[in-house]
């Protein structure tokens, strides 16, 4: 078994050890089942538009609390010296603890699929915008995970590395709720940064390389970053 | 020579401008275990960072197991078994558990890593804790995890940062007897600031302090290296003053300082420093017989490691 492997179960089992991922997970679920609900019995529209809407904006806060401990924990109570010092790589370490954060994410969509299948039981559903809708989630939350462990390497405090992986995750969502009212110049870099724009089509069922580019190239900067963090120590 | 297990040349590291470890040359050969001695802060944790790969020297290189620690330091890793300062470890992991993660984090698998569990476990004293959380147990069984966690892959060398700090004394002797049965066959680095830690358990030991390396050899060796050797004398004081005699023993040959120091009311008690290649117990007698002195004691007291380890670190202190 790998060493990048060995981290990120430890980290997923760490996860179900704290009542961190108990609390992300239901107050996660809260929030999309109002969203998901209201909209079925006050609107008796039955469709996952307003979740896919609002998802986006949930993640700012619920990822940043699920990957804020994973290496500012470390960093704080030393056992990053422990870790680092068996024979691992530190890229090993920084993808070890991205892929649990995915695990953690691909577990909390994972459950709203139950709203997709009573969905599906109530009406027929088109089931393309759906699955890709699914897949733009966990691309998303993807970025937003590596966003969170790169915040999360640059500080020994949990709460400085929510607080700052908030801040770009907000951010980079906020971007494109504002594109109209900014400078005809900036409006295309405010579009492409956006998290919600690359998302948007995913929803309505098109999937565009470019899309998958973009939260492609977000993680791996964001993980590379992190890499680089790690390696900061080390420098002359 | 071929069995050198760590080479150390003109290393250093610097934090800003601070000077942590400062030019510090030395080498480890296979099967010695070497006390690495300094006060808090001079540069002990910092050495074995850098020799466990945490951290980059700023200049200057070192050598384990014949790797580089920069170059080539997952090599380093394979064979070296490290207890950081204060046994840092997962608190929300069992011990089972923790050994485990620390096995398969070392390529570890099968039946081989159940079997060096439990041979480790049980020579670390730790079936009884085995299904315990690490962050329930003491700090004497959480120092016994640490240490191992570091022996379980088998290294070649363990390096070992304040082995015994926070232990009870019957913790003392069980993790020092264990360090010396590893000793034997494995190359051992320990740091501590407690001086009879290094008589019992190091062959060797270095002191560094301000970040320099100050003394490198045994304890009889390092002790020998002490300047001066002490006597104590006591004469009875019937009539003579005790002036009178300190200016007659200040004047003898070889009596480099003397002083008269507090002791018994009837009498006058003085520390003479003479050199340590001469041997003064013969003139004092002597000198006490000539001038009629009742000579009620007379001690040559051998230098201590104390001593030897005041002086080493206290002038380094005072020129920085």
């Amino acid at each position: 078994m790998s060493t990048t492997t060995t981290v990120a179960k430890r980290e997923i089992r760490a996860y179900f050890n704290s009542p961190v991922a108990y609390i992300v997970v239901t107050v996660f679920m809260l929030i999309v089942g109002y969203l998901y609900w209201s909209q079925l019995f006050l609107e008796k529209q039955a469709e996952l538009r307003y979740y896919f809407n609002l998802t986006p904006l949930v993640f700012t806060f619920i990822i940043p609390a699920i990957t804020m401990r994973l290496i500012s924990e470390e960093k704080g109570s030393g056992t990053l010296e422990m870790l680092i010092t068996m024979p691992v790589r530190d890229w090993q370490v920084v993808l070890g603890k991205f892929l649990a954060g995915i695990a953690m994410l691909t577990a909390i969509v994972g459950m709203t699929a139950f709203y997709a299948l009573t969905l599906a039981w109530l009406s027929p559903v088109d089931k393309g915008p759906i699955l890709t809708g699914y897949l733009g989630l966990l691309l998303m939350g993807g970025s937003y995970i590596a966003i969170g462990v790169m915040a999360s390497s640059l500080t020994r405090n949990q709460i400085v590395a929510f607080i700052l992986a908030f801040a770009i995750s907000f951010a980079l969502f906020i971007f494109g709720q504002i594109v109209q009212y900014a400078p005809d110049w900036l409006q295309p870099v405010l579009a492409f940064l956006s998290m919600g724009n690359h998302f948007e089509s995913m929803s309505r069922g098109v999937i565009d390389t470019r899309d998958v580019l973009f939260y492609g190239s977000l993680m791996v900067v964001a993980l590379v970053i992190a890499t680089a963090s790690l390696e900061s120590r080390k420098w002359k | 020579m071929a069995d050198v297990m760590i080479q150390v040349d003109n290393l250093s590291k610097h934090y800003g401008t601070n000077r942590a470890v400062d030019e510090v040359t030395f080498s480890v050969h296979k099967g010695e275990v070497l006390g690495f001695l300094g006060p808090n802060g001079a540069g002990k944790s910092t050495t074995m960072k850098v020799l466990t790969c945490f951290l980059a020297p700023t200049s200057g290189s070192a050598k384990v197991a014949g790797f580089d620690v920069f170059d080539q330091s997952l090599e380093v890793r394979q064979r070296v078994g490290y207890l950081p300062e204060d046994t840092p470890l997962y608190k929300d992991m069992t011990v089972l558990e923790h050994l485990n993660f620390a096995a398969n984090m070392h390529g570890m698998t099968g039946d081989r890593v159940q079997a060096r569990i439990k041979e480790i476990g049980g020579r670390c004293g730790l079936t009884e804790v085995a299904g315990k959380l690490v962050g329930e147990l003491s700090r004497g069984y959480r120092q016994r995890v640490g240490l191992a966690q570091a022996m379980l892959h088998d290294p070649d060398i363990l390096i070992l940062d304040e082995p015994t700090s926070g232990l009870d004394p019957n913790q003392i002797v069980e993790i020092r007897d264990l360090i010396k049965e590893v000793g034997k066959e494995k190359t051992v680095i320990l740091s501590t600031h407690i001086l009879p830690e290094v008589q019992a358990t190091c062959g060797r030991m270095l002191i560094i302090s301000g970040g320099k390396l100050v003394a490198d050899g045994t304890p009889d060796e390092l002790r020998a290296r002490e300047k001066a050797t002490r006597y104590r004398v006591v004469i009875a004081g019937n009539g003579v003053t005790a002036e009178a005699i300190k200016d007659k023993l200040a004047a003898l040959s070889g009596v480099v300082g003397c002083q008269k120091v507090e002791g018994e009311a009837a009498a006058h008690t003085f520390t003479i420093d003479g050199t340590t290649t001469s041997d003064l117990r013969k003139p004092l007698y002597q000198a006490a017989v000539d001038n009629k002195w009742p000579l009620l004691e007379l001690t040559r007291q051998a230098a201590s490691l104390e001593d030897v380890f005041r002086n080493l670190t206290t002038g380094e202190e005072s020129k920085s």
